[in-house]
């Protein structure tokens, strides 16, 4: 049994840590934040100039000058603080931020993302992705293991164009995780979701990558 | 109290706009989506017809509010942003080859403004590196680290959005309506700033400034603020999760 989008997060979640700050992308992403283990810290940054995102408001604390990145309204807690977009990028680039999760269209097995950009069809463009792989220190991937035609989205080279190059840590796909001990390594297979075989995740997948279950 | 304390302000958008724009200017507009944007200036700025524009934002507005209002009246001829996926018309003029389009990653927008603002020509970053991005572009290393050459942007107008002035133009901004603001009030030639509230020089707090009235030359108190909310997202008070309701 594949994992669905609440199992993918939860999964997501367990590569938190006490203390930490960190950047939550748009969609399965955003959910980790319900997984937040009890009694752990964990800031969120929100990259249009905020830390210490507090949950969704109530219908009666809805403020329009309050918004995360993904525009939703959000509310703000005893601790939180507000910063214009420079210094929340100086805060992405400059290595500050502990961890970055997010979703991807493609990645390789040397480490390359590509989130951003389909040629041909309308480009939305790529917001602060290319920042936040290239500067938070360590780059968590939640993505469907395949595309809807079944097409293996972890696979030698990236097609689309890259958000970043040999940038991403860790894969979470709905079949199983992929961890690399550093950058200059190719990633292992280290867990399946229930009922998952290793065969099976070979079948769908065109990277290279060594299995250590 | 001497006429020149209050020379900054005007009595309203059109008249703050009036002498700085025409055809063809560099216009860099304040906000993240339709959080903390010009709304008054954003109006006058259609009103005054001015055409073949050439907006900084980071982002294009919705297809009725924000800066979509001006390219449904074709007055942008380019936009430099990171993020146009919330309007329609943008996608329609651009595929229809009627509008330039250069995409920064946000935090080299924001940095690219803040250098402008600073009189720093160029930086170098790794965020694009072995991307679109850095494509034509010098790229240097540093500590065995690649970096690639981005350069600071100024503009002819900023036009930006404060939550309160002074009458010297002091700015104070409000939770993430702050975003780009603070950056592009010190890279346009003439910033042009609009804020729900103006109060007397000394009535804020000198250490709570978040832009320094140097910065700011034209100042107004806008009217009719709507501030739409994009993706009004709230939890039940039942919910104890925080769940999307």
């Amino acid at each position: 049994m594949a994992w669905n989008r609440d199992q993918l997060a939860a999964r997501a979640a367990k590569e938190l840590r006490d203390g930490y700050y960190v950047n939550l992308g748009i969609g399965i992403p955003t959910l980790v934040a319900n997984f937040i283990p009890a009694g752990m810290k964990v800031v969120l940054q929100s990259e249009n100039g905020m830390l210490g995102m507090g949950p969704f408001p109530y219908d009666d604390q809805v403020d329009p000058d309050l918004i995360n990145a993904g525009k939703q309204t959000i509310t703000q807690l005893p601790m939180s603080s507000f910063f214009s977009s420079a210094d929340s990028f100086g805060m992405i680039r400059g290595g500050h931020i502990d961890l970055s999760i997010l979703g991807a269209m493609e990645i390789s097995e040397t480490g390359d993302i590509a989130n951003w950009m389909i040629p041909g069809k309308m480009v939305k463009g790529m917001g602060g992705a290319m920042d936040l792989v290239a500067g938070v220190k360590r780059v968590v991937v939640v993505m469907e293991h395949n595309s809807k035609d079944g097409a293996a989205k972890f696979k030698p080279q990236c097609e689309l164009p890259l958000t970043g190059s040999n940038v991403i840590d860790l894969l979470i796909t709905d079949l199983g995780v992929f961890s690399r001990p550093d950058r200059h390594s190719g990633f292992q297979l280290i867990e399946l979701a229930p009922e998952v075989s290793a065969d099976e995740i070979a079948a769908k997948t065109s990277a290279k990558y060594t299995v250590a279950l | 109290m001497p006429a020149s304390t209050h020379a900054k302000i005007y009595p309203d958008a059109a008249s703050a706009l009036a002498g700085v724009v025409r055809d063809g200017i560099t216009v860099m507009s304040g906000g993240f989506g339709l959080c903390g944007i010009p709304e008054n200036l954003i109006l006058a700025l259609r009103d005054s017809g001015a055409k073949n524009l050439a907006v900084i934002s980071n982002n294009a507005g919705v297809d009725e509010f924000g800066l979509g209002l001006l390219l449904k009246t074709r007055q942008i001829g380019k936009m430099i942003s990171s993020y146009v996926g919330e309007n329609k018309e943008f996608e329609r003029q651009y595929l229809a080859g009627e509008l330039q389009l250069e995409f920064n990653p946000q935090g080299t927008l924001a940095e690219r403004i803040r250098a402008g603002g600073a009189g720093i020509a160029g930086f170098y970053t790794k965020t694009g590196v072995g991307t679109l991005v850095a494509e034509g572009k010098d790229t240097r290393e540093f500590n065995g680290e690649t970096y690639v050459l981005e350069t600071g942007l100024v503009a002819d107008v900023a036009i930006v959005k404060a939550w309160k002035a002074d009458t010297e133009g002091n700015l104070v901004y409000r939770k993430t309506a702050r975003n780009f603001n603070p950056m592009m009030a010190t890279a346009g030639k003439v910033t042009i700033a609009e804020v729900e509230e103006i109060v007397e020089a000394g009535q804020l707090d000198p250490d709570g400034i978040h832009t320094p009235g140097i910065f700011v030359q034209r100042l107004i108190k806008g009217a009719n603020y709507v501030k739409p909310i994009e993706q009004r997202t709230v939890r039940v008070r039942t919910d104890k999760t925080g769940e999307t309701a």
